[in-house]
């Protein structure tokens, strides 16, 4: 037992350190002017997508459901936390202040939809459970894009319309054209503070009696519930929770640039994140983090990679799912690392799906 | 006048449904007796349609010799797809299955786009028949809504007896019912699958040749939506039935356009979404699918 | 068996028997013509039995006879199509699973269906779930609850370990375990949900007869620490006939025989379709 808990707490703290010398290594870089410009636009998204990334893996990795629509919970704290920081641009003045209350505010609308997509879709399993949160993913974005919010100038009343422009006021939701006129208030130090607050709850939640009762569930659902342990409602708490916490990371990402629209939330970023999620581990959280930055920075670093850059991403699930999941496959992988090994370092180029 | 534009808009839905029927068959079979949803398959449609393009475009070739070519390329496809990929995963949990279709799914839209770019492609229709003009020139319905419509009839009869009166047909429908049995009946397993995979390949070319005939623009992910929706329509009819994915096909093709024309246009997809989500709730079964057990 | 009990057996309201000493208290079980169909096939049929609140019974018959359907009905893993079920003398019609096992019904599976990837521990605590509460924003935020809770969850698995000597295991994954000490650890967790009645789905599967020899004794120790009953299927005859109280033979989804384990071997019926075969009674 002692051994255990000091396993899983060595690696959570290895976990953490990880992510806390980054950032310290990376504000004194930036706070010194040694960053590129490009290098400093990196960070903000790098942030994002790790949070994303963990979250999702709180839904695929500990409770085992497929998740296909987690950009759309992205979508609505995207929205929501750019409409309320518009909104409170004047009462209130501090931008870090606002950005924190915009991410809460965020956080809880994605929450919310999470709840109402995850009740009824919760009860599905499998196949049909990954299809229908892709569906809620398309359905949150259309509806988005009809969706009009005008701010009045003087009195900052606001007036909503669905599929109708015409609003008093200047529009600060303006339907596919998404929220406008955002001032661009993220910051990598809230960045860093989200992923630390996201790695807590994630982590702490898994290494407790609710945790436990989802990986039960993942693991095996009859028995889970012949112990007495409800799939409805920790299935929703996993899902809901992985919901709010992308929604943090939508109004982060928002809050970023001038502009959101909802086209930036597509199906493609959902899966973006599940390559993440995938490459990193399902269940290894630490491999997210790790995932999440290298492929955020690659593209960006390798202009030859960036036109390669989905299909490598789709040779690298079909290949770790094969890796990881088929028995041929892993001895093939075996053999193939005993030959590695024994050829004294001579490198052995990818696996060829051929070997069957 | 409304009362034209209503039927016009029916015949529309029914011709878009048939192409969502034909892809759905694909969905249908292989859910049916491999048990995974083939995410890929919507991109095999968009394969489908760039062979034909290519064959007619550049080769100059007649339109029947590049449906055939496509059917060909795209029955390959299919069969190379399951044997790389699939089989090996055959006992992995679905989770596994899933996430490898997807990457498929992906892997077949970037190659498109490396082979012919991302810019839409203007797909000739294969069809050069007369519209049928009805009502004095009021109801136009398009060579290409009766070319499809009627390809969906046919296959659908013919994939009919081809699961009833065959004997790879039986084998099918016993490997669905029971992998293990049919093996030790001495069925081959993994050669019934990988017949399942062509078949349903082929007709993911057929569609392909079919949509982009009417709806012309041919890009990468031209087979995406189309694929998702079909998936719904073969959810819609109760998955592993054929009858079933050519309901849930039709109606769904009609809800579309219905949606489109009177709802909203931006919420198309939404209310078709919405549909499959209302649906997979009140009768995951589908309309004409049956319920299936765990053991424990 | 050396220490084999004699157990009395006395006549119970009406169709059932107990232990006499469960005599006075309500019954842990009662089945009254259960039955469930399966597209219009009978899978059970006019299923009645009465399980004494401390009794060791078993359910025996031949492959496919239906014994492990009896579990699934009683932990409604299937919904019965006929008859109704009293636990502790409360009906049960449409409840699930989860209710059914906080009311104090655990089981075990008959193919393993442990959490793998997780630790021996971690199973335990598993079945612990609904004993030792706390919320789950305690657990994220590490209350002071957390660390109570999880401190005397931890002792009370490796006491509920210590039954089978596996508190040294609590580390290894579970589904590295050898075979009998799945079985075991399966049986750990069910108890860890404190039931009043225990279903033992053929718990001797795969063990040797060392195993099993020990197993029993386990099994008779079980009863008497926790004063539980426990109904088990199994298909080692010297295991049934030498630690159940009383016996049910299942035939085609009917009842065929019930009785003390020297009645159910001195039934001709049973002998003709179970034991007869077998060779082992």
């Amino acid at each position: 037992m002692k051994k255990k808990n000091n396993k899983v707490f060595i690696s959570n703290l290895i976990t953490y350190a990880m992510v806390i010398i980054a950032f310290v290594i990376m504000f004194s870089l930036m706070n010194a002017g040694m960053l590129s410009r490009s290098t400093k636009g990196l960070l903000i998204p790098i942030c994002v997508w790790i949070v994303m990334a963990v979250s999702l893996n709180l839904t695929v990795g500990i409770s085992g459901e497929l998740s296909l629509g987690h950009a759309g919970f992205m979508c609505v704290g995207a929205f929501v936390g750019a409409v309320i920081a518009t909104v409170l641009k004047q009462p209130v003045e501090n931008e870090a202040l606002r950005l924190i209350i915009a991410m809460i505010v965020g956080g809880v609308a994605a929450g919310i939809t999470g709840v109402i997509v995850g009740v009824p879709v919760l009860r599905l399993r499998g196949d049909y459970l990954a299809i229908v949160t892709l569906a809620f993913g398309e359905i949150i974005r259309n509806v988005l894009n009809c969706v009009y919010v005008g701010m009045d100038a003087t009195t900052g009343a606001l007036s909503f319309g669905f599929n109708n422009p015409s609003l008093p006021g200047k529009l600060i939701v303006n339907g596919p054209q998404g929220v406008q006129g955002i001032t661009r208030i993220s910051t990598f130090p809230i960045g860093f503070a989200l992923i630390i607050f996201t790695l807590i709850v994630v982590l702490n939640m898994t290494n407790s009696r609710a945790g436990r009762a989802m990986m039960a569930l993942r693991d095996n659902r009859i028995a889970a519930e012949s112990v007495g342990i409800s799939a409805t409602k920790y299935k929703l708490m996993a899902f809901v929770t992985s919901a709010a916490l992308a929604g943090m990371a939508g109004a982060l990402y928002a809050m970023n640039y001038s502009t959101v629209t909802g086209a930036k939330f597509k199906f493609d970023t959902s899966i973006l994140v599940l390559v993440f999620v995938v490459l990193g581990g399902i269940g290894n959280i630490r491999g997210s983090i790790i995932a999440a930055t290298v492929l955020t920075v690659l593209p960006e670093m390798l202009r030859e990679f960036s036109d390669y850059r989905m299909l490598i991403y789709a040779i690298v699930l079909i290949l770790v799912m094969l890796a990881t999941n088929s028995p041929a496959f892993k001895q093939w992988f075996d053999i193939a690392k005993e030959k590695i090994v024994s050829l004294f370092g001579k490198k052995d180029g990818k696996g060829d799906a051929a070997n069957e | 006048m409304i009362r034209v534009s209503f039927l016009s808009n029916l015949i529309n839905g029914i011709s878009l449904g048939s192409v969502y029927a034909i892809i759905a068959l694909g969905y249908t079979m292989v859910y049916g007796i491999a048990k995974m949803l083939n995410f890929a398959h919507g991109d095999v449609i968009m394969i489908g349609a760039y062979i034909s393009f290519c064959v007619t475009h550049y080769l100059g070739l007649p339109a029947w010799v590049s449906v055939l070519a496509s059917m060909l390329v795209c029955t390959l496809l299919g069969m190379t797809i399951e044997r790389l990929a699939y089989k090996p995963l055959r006992s992995a949990p679905s989770l596994a299955v899933l996430i490898t279709a997807i990457g498929m799914s992906y892997f077949l839209q970037n190659i498109a786009q490396l082979i012919w770019g991302a810019n839409p492609k203007s797909f000739n229709s294969v069809v050069e028949m007369e519209p049928l003009r009805l009502f004095g020139g009021q109801l136009i319905i398009t060579d290409e809504a009766l070319v499809t419509v009627l390809s969906c009839v046919v296959i659908m009869i013919c994939l009919t007896l081809f699961t009833e009166k065959t004997k790879m047909g039986k084998a099918m429908r016993a490997v669905s019912e029971d992998k293990g049995a049919a093996q030790l009946m001495g069925i081959n397993v993994n050669m019934t699958i990988s017949v399942t995979f062509a078949i349903g390949s082929a007709l993911a070319a057929i569609a392909g040749v079919l949509l982009c005939s009417t709806y012309p623009a041919l890009m990468p992910t031209t087979g995406s939506m189309p694929g998702i929706k079909a998936f719904t329509a073969a959810v819609f009819g109760g998955i592993g039935s054929i009858p079933g994915a050519m309901l849930g096909g039709i109606l769904l093709g009609i809800i579309e356009i219905f949606g489109k024309s009177y709802i909203s246009t931006e919420l198309g997809d939404a209310i078709v979404f919405a549909i499959l989500i209302i649906l997979l709730l009140v009768k995951p079964t589908g309309l004409l699918g049956k319920k299936i057990n765990e053991k424990v | 068996m050396s220490e084999k009990k004699q157990t009395t057996m006395v006549p119970y309201p009406s169709h059932a028997i107990v232990p006499e000493r469960d005599v006075d208290k309500k019954p842990v079980l009662e089945a009254r013509h259960l039955g469930v169909e399966f597209g219009g096939l009978k899978a059970v049929d006019d299923f009645n039995l009465i399980i004494g609140a401390t009794e060791i019974a078993g359910l025996i018959g031949p492959n496919g006879a239906g014994k492990t359907t009896i579990f699934n009905l009683i932990t409604k893993v299937y919904q019965p199509t006929m008859g109704t079920i009293l636990l502790d003398g409360k009906d049960t019609a449409g409840m699930n699973t989860i209710q059914i096992n906080k009311l104090g019904i655990a089981r075990t599976f008959q193919n393993i269906r442990l959490f793998d990837k997780l630790t021996v521990e971690d199973n335990v605590k598993i079945g612990l779930h609904n004993q030792m509460k706390y919320s789950a924003g305690t657990g994220v935020l590490r209350l002071p609850g957390y660390w109570k809770q999880e401190k005397r969850m931890h002792e009370k698995a490796l006491d509920l370990l210590s039954i089978f000597d596996m508190q040294d295991l609590a580390d290894h994954e579970a589904g590295s375990l050898p075979y009998g000490a799945q079985r075991r650890l399966e049986i750990v967790r069910a108890l860890a949900t404190n039931p009043k009645l225990l279903l033992l789905d053929e718990p001797a599967a795969g063990m040797n007869p060392a195993e099993t020899a020990e197993l029993m004794e386990n099994i008779v120790k079980i009863r008497d620490t926790f004063q539980i009953a426990i109904m088990l299927i199994e298909h080692d005859m010297k295991l049934v006939m030498g630690i159940c109280e009383g016996i049910a033979v299942l035939n085609y989804g009917r009842i065929i025989a019930k009785g003390t384990p020297s009645e159910i071997q001195n039934n001709p019926t049973v002998v003709e379709a179970y034991l007869g075969k077998k060779k082992e009674g």
